[in-house]
């Protein structure tokens, strides 16, 4: 394993609420080590898998959708906890992270090390901006991801 | 649902398809009287969107349309800019153009053939159950799918909504020697695309035949992907003869309407149902394809498309996405061995008042654009019509003949789940790209 360090940050920051994965990739700027790749997708599965090939730790940022909502809620969860809530709803992006993960595993390529920090939504119709729930819980997200990077370095130290 | 010879069939939403659609079914004592795909996702708000903005932004703002295919965007919108401002992009900026239309049409079609529509025709649910049982191909596929990845993070400069197009070209060419690996990687991606040809012509179609108005656009000597002439073949119109016409008339045939029950647009070709996308590009181009990908073509029992044999049959279409993806590679194979680096990046592109038009094939069927340009180059109306939006009408009559002739076999009747799973197939065939990039984790919580 190459030690590498992954943080994607999930979402489409043209989609109000859908941005927090790209707000925290931006918030963590400075705040990691330099090496620690940072980088933003849309979660579609192909380029998932294609992200992480040869990563040994990789923490993803997603938005979430929950039914009751909590607008703000910040969540951690394992991929089997991410994998068991694929969702039954339509697109290949709702084919997103929970199915990522199952087709992942199918093809042994999860990796080694994955945790998943989500932030239940309130908002994601078209257009740019958090919703005010949802911003005021980045820097909660924030740190919880940065602790997920320190302690990836201090396993690989 | 039973409720006296009526049966309602809802789908509450489709799985495997672009963006957030249901479909809404009522049956009548055996006939299906009605069909509602109901598409609820709100992508024209973007027309809205791109009111008032300078004429230099909607190849950044279109693309952010879909996840699945910005690059389509992004050369409508700079096509029709183009248009409107009187200048031409040719050469070299014009083969880099389509290159990277090509990493898309790789990427897109490889996406929708192995991780939404091969599970149907292989038993299982979703590509993960087709992982399990065929990982060897699934592996071929995202192989394949990474190919178009490459072409795109190189041309676009990130894997996703490329940022490095402009009205006019590109921010940056690349150097003949950045292309290189490119090229190795496209050699492979050869072998795996004639390799999904005969994987794809292995599997069992129904047999069933559609006869859709075909719309694409041509360009003769060689395949429509980013430029042509609007070309519709009739369905039975006793003349085979294709008919064009200008991109300037566009909104006076294909004329877009409302229904109550879906939030996208409706669309008829001179009054008439018809089908944009992958059967009517091969349809109205076939002659055009690359030797390599007509022969598999023909291997694959789509008959000889030099010799005007078209498809007609919605199943096979993932077949004629195959065939495509063979010939997009061998396409950007071509235009990196013949690339010589441009002495500029872009040519200007001066605002003025003006109206222009630009269309491009994208994967899934002709997208088109119009914007109305102030002096200073400011947007004062756009308009976008999408693939999605012009096959709503044959998608749906797609889905009522496929229901209809099971409900007219003999033999066991069939049950929602069986209905609920041959319209879902019926929808996928045509790739729909009903929204754009949201995608979230569904969880259901009980709060105590």
């Amino acid at each position: 394993m190459s030690g590498r360090v992954l943080v994607i940050g999930v979402g489409n920051p043209l989609r109000g609420d859908d941005g927090i994965g790209p707000a925290v990739v931006e918030a963590l700027r400075g705040r990691v080590p330099q090496d620690t790749v940072l980088v933003v997708s849309d979660g579609e599965p192909a380029r998932m898998l294609d992200l992480w090939r040869g990563a040994d730790s990789v923490v993803v940022v997603e938005a979430l959708r929950a039914e009751p909502a909590r607008p703000g809620e910040v969540r951690t969860l394992t991929p089997v906890e991410a994998a068991c809530h694929a969702p039954g709803t339509a697109s290949t992006h709702a084919f997103g992270l929970g199915e990522c993960l199952a087709l992942a595993e199918a093809l042994d390529q999860l990796p080694h090390r994955l945790v998943v920090h989500a932030v239940e939504v309130a908002d994601v119709a078209l257009g740019a901006g958090l919703s005010e729930a949802v911003r005021s819980a980045l820097p909660e997200l924030t740190d919880r991801v940065a602790a997920s990077v320190r302690q990836a370095y201090a396993r690989n130290h | 649902m039973n409720h006296g010879g009526t049966r309602v069939l809802r789908l509450d939403a489709l799985a495997r398809v672009e963006g957030e659609a249901a479909l809404h079914l009522r049956v009548d004592g055996g006939t299906v009287v009605e069909t509602r795909l109901r598409i609820y996702e709100p992508p024209r708000f973007f027309e809205a969107f791109l009111t008032g903005r300078a004429h230099t932004e909607p190849p950044d703002i279109t693309a952010r349309i879909c996840g699945i295919c910005p690059v389509a965007y992004q050369m409508s919108a700079c096509q029709a800019i183009e248009n409107a401002c009187g200048v031409t992009v040719d050469g070299p900026l014009a083969e880099l153009r389509r290159l990277l239309y090509c990493g898309e049409w790789i990427e897109s079609h490889t996406l929708h053939i192995y991780l939404l529509h091969a599970p149907d025709f292989l038993g299982h649910a979703d590509v993960v159950g087709l992982a399990r049982d065929q990982r060897a191909a699934v592996e071929r596929g995202l192989r394949l799918k990474q190919a178009g990845n490459a072409i795109i993070e190189q041309l676009g400069g990130r894997p996703i909504h490329p940022v490095n197009v402009r009205v006019g070209g590109f921010y940056r060419t690349p150097t003949p020697q950045e292309l290189r690996p490119l090229a190795e990687r496209l050699r492979q991606a050869r072998e795996d695309a004639l390799e999904t040809v005969r994987w794809v012509a292995a599997f069992d179609f129904p047999d069933t035949v559609c006869d859709h108005d075909l719309l694409a656009l041509r360009d003769p000597g060689r395949y429509a992907i980013d430029s042509g002439t609007p070309a519709v073949m009739a369905a039975h119109g006793g003349s085979p003869a294709l008919r064009e016409f200008t991109l300037s008339d566009f909104e006076q045939r294909v004329q877009e309407g409302q229904v109550p029950y879906s939030t996208a647009l409706t669309a008829t070709l001179d009054g008439r149902r018809f089908l944009t996308g992958p059967l009517a590009r091969y349809a109205i181009n076939g002659r055009w394809l690359h030797p390599v990908a007509a022969e598999a073509a023909r291997a694959a029992g789509l008959g000889d498309p030099a010799g005007g044999a078209i498809c007609d049959n919605p199943f096979r279409s993932i077949v004629v996405r195959a065939v495509e993806v063979v010939h997009a590679v061998e396409e950007a194979l071509r235009i990196i061995d013949g690339y010589e680096q441009p002495l500029r990046p872009a040519v200007q592109v001066p605002p003025r008042k003006a109206v222009g038009a630009g269309a491009t094939e994208a994967p899934r069927g002709l997208l088109y654009h119009r914007y109305v340009l102030a002096e200073d180059g400011t947007l004062t109306e756009a308009r976008i019509v999408p693939p999605t939006a012009q096959n709503q009408t044959a998608i749906e009559e797609d889905v009522r003949r496929a229901v209809q002739a099971r409900l007219n076999r003999v033999g066991p009747a069939a049950d929602d789940e069986e209905l609920t799973h041959l319209c879902e197939r019926a929808i996928r065939n045509h790739d729909p790209c009903i929204s754009c990039a949201a995608h979230f984790l569904d969880l259901t919580v009980e709060r105590r």
